[in-house]
């Protein structure tokens, strides 16, 4: 393997998140009763016609946009012709010479040498994106194919990158950074299980060193992250154990079957469809005038890398926070709640939402992680928490305990403060007698500390919060042994 | 007179003033079928009873004052080709059967609101691939004026309805010359309107880019009240133009009344070689009426017209085959019992539910639109497209003319079978009124005349974009005079 290099380009098929199909009025849901989705053009029906969806073209610009992809001025619609029974048209309304965006950059970042490291970022390039409609389902039973429609028809854009990446790494990395993008900008919810994003590879393989490229494969199926990356790295050891063994690699299709791990082949080049690509007659091209792009480009969030960048600029946030935070954009709006509320300690909300709420919410009995919409907790508590401990109301120790609760109930920090009893005291004079007892059981420590080892009088601190339970102001504590023990 | 032979402009006043009522007008017509249709099958089917009904609604909204128009009450004979709710829907094909649409076209939609009946599945060549009206799967309609002749095609059910008074009015679809020929052929009017200004949707699809319906009538007037119910912008058809709609009746009327004079072009290339010599002393009989009424004749010259037939047949063909992908006997219509797996359900289902035009025209368009072979067939026969257009424009632009004027077809009606064996031959029926179509024109054709053996002979006018009120207005002149089309065919 280290005498070889892989080539990797991605094609990407997204379905947008529009409130109608592509080219006509019915709802663009997910798990609706099977076939309750349809019309005549979705159907096919004779008669029927396609209405092309201005929503659908608006976020696919925006998509071009964020990627900095040249955007057409002019596009237009082609049919692609062939037999399936899950496209009823039998053609597939899609766009061949002329596609909406052309060019642009995904900017990923790969992993760093550790968890708590940045990786290198990258910038992989795009080919085109272009517009599309979905197909519907088949399920097989038996001999039996059943066939539902509600999918057909559902605006769905494929991302096309270059073969400008070399590791399953960079492809899972290329996979990750369009995703967050697209959730970012809302143009999708990009959950591969319910097929909204699906990954497609063109894999090849050559000696390094060379400069033109092996014979590629083109790799389906990959329905799943892991498969992303588990399907492209079995392909490439295939692919070069072929050729160590003297194999000429045939180009062909090859689909990753993910409970065998390995890949098969589906079809060869010769077997390849003649799509017979022509423009549509029913549709007239869209032209894409330049306010409307700068209207669309006004409309766009901060974008990931943005974001990454002012939380650790702007906002101090160390690379482990911004790494959990970034990638989940409600998230993200959820600290940027709690930061508005209280701007003065962004780290310190910052590891109350990456680290303490990642915490609780996989604590839960259910799979998974409670979701942003049913915590209890708001951004304002969490602000006011830090805000407290800022103010010396609460102990550190403490406010784990008090965010904990606070989860669980959603009451409010200074509530939660006063019931468990864990308002810092400064009453100098209860404090002091706790001080003067903790010297006196901790003869040791104290003779250590007096001795030059500052660290021992942790032990005597440590006695003084045990028994205060953790309400004693440590300022007050400080300046008490200060006096007392000179 | 009867009223089977009354023009709408009459019913429709009879209509209004009580004299008959919608029902006994739909009566009457029934009967008319009764006698006729035995003898010309022009009728794939039709619903008396749906039809009584309508008739009846009809008659109650007169009743109680709440007419909707001109068309309110009138019945509509529709080709086979155009959705209307709950009614068989064949493309007089195999392979639709037994398709009932749920939804009504568009063109339905509105004379459904303007009160008339939709009324009866006319027939036609199989998906609107022919000029005969032979190629339908279930019958072959005759000529009303020679039964040993075919009608013309594609919409032959809808020229011979109208022309034995089984129906007033009729919709028809014209793709290459499927109004206009059979309404040539069947002494009958035929409008074919400017790509765009009727809305497809419902319309079964042959070839998208030159499809378009049109109405039929037995005289200009009587087509103009039909077709502004049909023209206007619809926002299911893309391809639908948004112009203004004028009122098409009030516009001939205006036109005749002002007496202004139009200028007509008549172009060389549609007197040449292989045109009968009845049809062209016909036909410049009525330019010479033209010219004796003041209009000004000038010859111009539509050099691309000897190109536009393999023109039109890629075109055609290549749109042909991605749009009858649909009928495949997954989700409608028929579907192959001797299918053992997925691509023999295709195989079979397309081989036996199609007729042998249609595969001809999918397998040819299959071919024209194939990796390697695109560019020199369908991209170059796009840019001729644009040619044949510029020969249009430039006599409307260049020389100011306001309608192009010449026969319809080369030929009047010939007889069954003495074409089928020889497709190229049927293909030049079409010659004239193909252009039409590639150039996206409208164009009518409207009754000329007569060959000594009582043979219909067509005058077609073809008109500026969208210009359909000063074309309709044009062929009113030359209609109104000689009424031809209310000559009665003796059955």
């Amino acid at each position: 393997m280290p005498n070889y290099e892989a080539v990797i380009g991605l094609e990407v098929h997204v379905e947008l998140k529009t409130n109608s199909k592509m080219f006509t009025r019915v709802a663009n849901h997910y798990g609706e009763a099977e076939n309750t989705l349809t019309n005549p053009v979705v159907l096919a029906l004779p008669g029927a016609l396609p209405v092309m969806n201005r929503e659908a073209i608006e976020k696919s610009v925006k998509v071009g946009l964020m990627f900095g992809c040249q955007i057409a001025e002019l596009c237009k619609w082609d049919r692609k012709n062939y037999f399936y029974p899950d496209l009823p048209k039998n053609y597939q309304i899609s766009q061949y010479d002329k596609p909406l965006c052309l060019g642009g950059l995904v900017e990923i970042e790969l992993p760093g040498s550790s968890r708590n490291i940045q990786g290198e970022h990258k910038k992989i390039k795009l080919t085109r994106i272009h517009l599309e409609e979905d197909v519907g389902k088949s399920t097989h039973i038996d001999i039996e194919s059943l066939l539902d429609f509600n999918r057909a028809g559902v605006p769905l854009i494929e991302i096309v990158s270059e073969p400008d990446m070399h590791t399953p790494e960079e492809a899972f990395a290329y996979l990750t950074a369009l995703r967050t993008h697209l959730l970012y900008a809302g143009i999708s919810d990009c959950d591969m299980e319910k097929g909204q994003l699906r990954c497609d590879a063109n894999i090849s393989v050559r000696p390094i060193g060379q400069t033109t490229l092996g014979t590629k494969v083109e790799l389906k199926n990959l329905n799943s992250i892991s498969g992303v990356k588990n399907g492209i790295e079995y392909e490439i050891k295939r692919q070069v154990q072929a050729i160590e063994r003297g194999e000429k690699i045939p180009q062909e299709t090859r689909r990753w079957d993910a409970f065998k791990c390995a890949t098969y082949s589906m079809r060869s080049k010769e077997q390849a469809h003649d799509y017979r690509y022509f423009p549509d007659p029913d549709l007239m091209p869209v032209r894409i005038p330049d306010e409307v792009k700068k209207r669309l480009g006004s409309q766009l969030p901060e974008l990931p890398w943005q974001k990454q960048e002012r939380y650790q600029q702007s906002l101090g946030l160390p690379y482990t926070q911004t790494a959990v935070l970034v990638p989940d954009h409600e998230l993200c709006a959820y600290f940027e709640k709690a930061v508005a509320a209280y701007p003065k300690n962004a780290k310190a909300i910052g590891n109350f939402v990456a680290n303490d709420l990642l915490r609780e919410r996989s604590s839960g009995a259910r799979e998974g992680m409670m979701p942003l919409a049913e915590l209890k907790v708001t951004p304002g508590q969490i602000a006011e928490l830090v805000k407290i401990i800022d103010a010396g109301g609460v102990s550190s120790q403490n406010a784990k305990a008090v965010f904990t609760e606070m989860f669980a109930t959603g009451h409010s920090p200074a509530e939660i403060i006063d019931e468990k009893g864990f308002k810092v005291s400064s009453d100098a004079g209860a404090i002091e007698k706790i001080v003067r007892e903790a010297i006196e059981k901790n003869p040791e420590a104290v003779a250590q500390f007096k001795g030059g080892k500052a660290g021992a009088i942790n032990v005597v601190k440590g006695y003084v919060m045990k028994q205060s339970k953790g309400s004693a102001s440590p300022a007050v504590i400080d300046e008490l042994l200060r006096k007392i023990l000179g | 007179m009867e009223l089977f032979n009354t023009p709408v402009a009459t019913l429709s006043e009879k209509l209004s003033q009580k004299e008959i009522s919608s029902v006994e007008l739909m009566q009457a017509y029934l009967k008319r079928i009764k006698a006729v249709e035995p003898k010309v099958d022009a009728f794939l089917s039709y619903n008396e009873e749906d039809a009584l009904a309508q008739a009846k609604a009809s008659d109650e909204r007169r009743a109680n004052g709440k007419t909707s128009g001109s068309l309110d009450g009138i019945p509509v004979g529709i080709k086979d080709v155009i959705a209307v709710k709950n009614q068989p829907l064949t493309c007089a094909s195999k392979i639709l059967e037994p398709y009932v649409s749920p939804y009504d076209a568009t063109v339905i939609a509105n004379i459904k609101v303007a009160g008339g009946i939709p009324f009866g599945r006319l027939n036609m060549d199989e998906f609107a691939m022919g000029s005969s009206t032979e190629h339908s799967a279930y019958k072959i309609t005759k000529n009303p004026w020679d039964l040993s002749c075919i009608p013309g095609g594609s919409s032959g059910g809808s020229a011979v309805a109208v022309a034995t008074g089984m129906s007033p009015l009729s919709l028809g679809s014209d793709t290459g010359g499927s109004i206009r020929l059979p309404a040539s052929f069947c002494n009958v009017v035929g409008l074919k309107p400017t790509y765009g200004r009727v809305s497809r949707y419902g319309l079964t699809a042959y070839a998208s880019s030159l499809d378009q319906i049109g109405p039929f009538g037995r005289t200009v007037e009587d087509v103009a009240m039909l077709f502004k119910v049909l023209a206007g912008r619809d926002e299911n058809d893309s391809t639908s133009f948004p112009a203004e709609v004028p009122d098409y009746h009030a516009a001939l009327k205006a036109s005749a009344a002002s007496g202004e004079k139009f200028k007509l072009g008549v172009p060389k290339e549609y007197f040449a070689e292989g045109l009968d010599p009845e049809v062209r002393a016909s036909i410049e009989k009525a330019i010479d009426f033209y010219k004796k009424q003041g209009h000004t004749i000038v010859e111009i010259t539509l050099p691309h017209t000897n190109i536009a037939i393999p023109v039109y047949y890629i075109i055609v063909t290549a749109e042909a085959s991605s749009n009858l992908a649909r009928y495949d006997g997954v989700r409608y219509g028929y579907r192959s019992p001797n299918a053992a797996n997925a691509l023999e359900l295709y195989s079979k289902t397309r081989a036996e539910g199609f007729g042998a035009e249609v595969k001809r025209r999918i397998i040819l368009g299959t071919y024209v639109l194939s990796s390697g072979y695109y560019d020199a067939y369908y991209l170059k026969a796009q840019k001729v497209r644009t040619l044949i257009r510029d020969d249009f424009m430039n006599a409307f632009q260049k020389l100011g003319v306001d309608a192009i004027v010449g026969p319809t077809s080369p030929t009047p009606a010939f007889k069954i079978g003495e074409k089928t064996d020889d497709p190229i031959s049927m293909y030049l029926a079409d010659i004239y009124t193909i252009c039409v179509n590639l150039a996206g024109l409208p164009g009518i054709s409207i009754p000329c005349g007569f060959t000594k053996s009582n043979l219909p002979i067509g005058l077609q006018l073809i008109g500026q974009p969208y210009q359909e009120a000063r074309l309709l207005s044009i062929a009113n002149r030359f209609d109104a005079e000689h009424k031809l089309g209310l000559k009665e065919p003796k059955l």
